[in-house]
């Protein structure tokens, strides 16, 4: 049967498909606050080699609690036990190593597991309480912190635990969490006088830390699963109306304990990042962690309702709160000032999702 | 119009929910390219046929029938695998999601081999288009949110999706009672032609103008039993109405009204206009 498309009406112009796109806001964002540093903080040192690595690895270490934040808000929860799960995760790796005598590398696997448990118990008591996902995981988030400092203190008598990596510093795995990449790169640039060299003549930084690989990795990988996937397309329908998915056959409780999963595993991966890079756990790491995320994935145009966002938009939120936090600190003003900024952002952001989604849904 | 062969069938079918009887002893057919309207109030028990129809409930006694052979129903996807889609209320659409996204939620498209096994937009878009065409809703572009279609347009395009996946009886519960005249008018049109295509359809309701010009038969229904099932010649509109406002309730109504409606016995110097 042939088509019966009417010539009355125009076919959607490129333009007016981009504006639908939910990351368009935090991409206006992210070029507004780099316009807006380049005038203030232009000359400081923000845009030198350092000080972009600095932007990118804050962006890099956020962005991946912040991609499956998203793709959990847009499936219509919220985690709020991923700040603790860090804290957790952290500690399991070093007592794992320093307590248990383990190897790094399967502390770092007995920690990803816990990860596992800990998103399918969060997922599993939301679904079987009824209740709504934020209390479930502000219970959990306590929990968690206090039972990482409970037994933290009760094994170790502190609550830090040091020297986690010696003796590991040149393993492939190390280096997979905490290496710094295109080393060639930035020496080539600095030898060209693209980057300005030490007195020394080396590189005034190693290289980009490999945690930016892994945020554009994880990065690109949610926005496929969202975007080209059958997977996705339930994602967005359990988050947009829960009755109407379940009424066609989408598997909601599959579908959200799945997400809650990726949320811990996203902070376990963070956790397994820091530790490796500084050397050491601390039980407090990752406090506030779970707004931040939730801040990048708002940014990034993701709903609180659910049923709409995008991992591109909360790659952006991201890297706006590099931005930010670096350039904030290159202007000279006061970082305290950090979290003024931080919630006034968060406010416009979700003025404009709404506004944008009501233009998406407005009858034509 | 000649209707085919009966496709389902209840016979004598019960269902009490502990000591409440939710309907009694109810038996009606339907054929394909038939139309029955399920008529009745609040409370009156549809809710319970349909339920039993869609595979949510199992009878209490009685049997139901599938092409003239009994058939127990385990879970709702068991009675649409038989062909059996039933489109609620509630439209089981997304608003924030687009046509073609909508119209396969669930049963997604896709090709390639794992792992780059992917969601086939293509086809998606392409048969969303078709199907809107033949409906008649004109869309721009199949990615637009359903959330800018009218009410009538969605419940169309959700009953478009229950034929395009194989059904052959379609149960519509309250299709129009949330629409204008001439939402409503669109979405009964749509059922004429799923009727005209060989579709059985059960066609809920409690509003009787929009049941009568498309029903063929009326089955209606009150606090959980048949009050007759009637062909379209047998019964007036107005019969049909008057049935199932239950009679006397109605005349009751009636001549309340007229009380208020009686001028007052005497001149009222005190009293300002009344209140609307």
């Amino acid at each position: 049967m042939a088509i019966a498309i009417d010539d009355r009406l125009a076919p959607t112009s490129r333009l007016t498909r981009l504006m639908r796109r939910p990351e368009l806001g935090a991409l206006a964002g992210t070029i507004l606050v780099i316009a807006a540093f380049a005038a203030l903080a232009g000359h400081t040192g923000l845009f030198t080699a350092r000080g972009l690595v600095n932007v990118f690895q804050i962006a890099a270490e956020l962005g991946i609690l912040a991609t499956p934040t998203a793709l959990l808000m847009i499936g219509g929860e919220f985690d709020l036990s991923i700040g603790s799960t860090i804290g957790f995760a952290g500690v399991v790796i070093g007592m794992g190593v320093t307590e248990f005598g383990l190897p790094l590398w399967l502390a770092i696997l007995v920690a990803f597991a816990f990860a596992i448990l800990i998103g399918y118990v969060n997922a599993v008591l939301f679904i079987k309480t009824r209740l709504p996902s934020f209390i479930v995981t502000l219970a959990a988030m306590f929990i968690l912190r206090g039972l990482t400092l409970a037994v933290t203190r009760g094994v170790t008598g502190r609550t830090q635990i040091p020297y986690i990596t010696r003796g590991y510093e040149d393993t492939w795995y190390v280096d997979l969490f905490a290496g710094t990449t295109f080393q060639g790169l930035y020496r080539w640039m600095t030898d060209i006088g693209f980057i300005t060299a030490r007195p020394d003549g080396t590189p005034p930084v190693a290289g980009l830390p490999v945690s930016v690989l892994w945020w554009i990795a994880l990065t690109a990988l949610a926005t496929w699963v969202l975007l080209n996937t059958r997977f996705g397309n339930w994602i967005f329908a359990v988050g947009g109306d829960e009755n109407a998915a379940r009424n066609v056959g989408v598997p909601v409780a599959r579908v959200k304990i799945i997400l809650f999963i990726m949320t811990a595993l996203g902070a376990t991966l963070f956790a397994t990042i820091q530790v490796l890079t500084v050397g050491s756990a601390d039980t407090l790491r990752g406090t506030q962690k779970e707004f931040e995320a939730i801040i990048a994935a708002v940014i990034g145009g993701c709903l609180l309702t659910g049923g709409y966002g995008s991992a591109i938009g909360a790659a952006f939120g991201a890297l706006i709160f590099g931005f930010v936090q670096m350039g904030i600190f290159y202007t000279g003003i006061d970082t305290d000032w950090f979290k003024v900024f931080l919630g006034a952002m968060v406010l416009i952001a979700v003025l404009f999702n709404n506004y944008v989604r009501r233009k998406a849904t407005e009858a034509r | 119009m000649n209707a085919g062969d009966v496709v389902i069938e209840m016979r004598d079918v019960s269902r009490n929910f502990g000591s409440v009887r939710a309907i009694e002893n109810i038996t009606l057919q339907v054929r394909a390219g038939e139309v029955l309207c399920l008529l009745g109030d609040n409370g009156a028990g549809k809710s319970t046929i349909i339920k039993i129809l869609s595979g949510v409930f199992a009878p209490s006694s009685g049997e139901l029938l599938l092409d003239g052979r009994p058939i127990h129903f385990q879970s709702p996807r068991d009675a649409l695998d038989n062909g059996i889609a039933t489109v609620y209320q509630d439209l089981a659409m997304v608003p924030l999601m687009s046509i073609a996204r909508n119209f396969f939620m669930g049963r997604e498209p896709v090709k390639g081999a794992w792992p780059w096994r992917h969601f086939d937009h293509g086809l998606a878009n392409r048969v969303a288009a078709e199907e809107m065409a033949k409906i008649g809703i004109r869309i721009r572009d199949p990615g637009q949110a359903v959330g800018t279609l009218s009410g009538g347009e969605r419940q169309c395009v959700a009953i478009a999706r229950a034929v395009h996946f194989g059904a052959r009886v379609l149960i519509l519960d309250e299709p129009t009672s949330a629409l204008g005249v001439k939402q409503a008018s669109m979405v009964l049109r749509y059922i004429a032609k799923a009727r005209a295509d060989g579709l059985a359809v059960i066609f809920i309701t409690h509003n009787v103008n929009h049941a009568y010009p498309v029903g063929d038969r009326f089955l209606l229904m009150n606090r959980g039993r048949s009050m007759g099932s009637f062909r379209k010649g047998e019964i007036t509109n107005a019969e049909v109405a008057t049935m199932m406002a239950g009679g006397e309730e109605l005349r009751a109504l009636e001549e309340e009204l007229a009380e208020f409606a009686r001028p007052p016995a005497g001149p009222r110097p005190d009293a300002a206009e009344p209140p609307l």
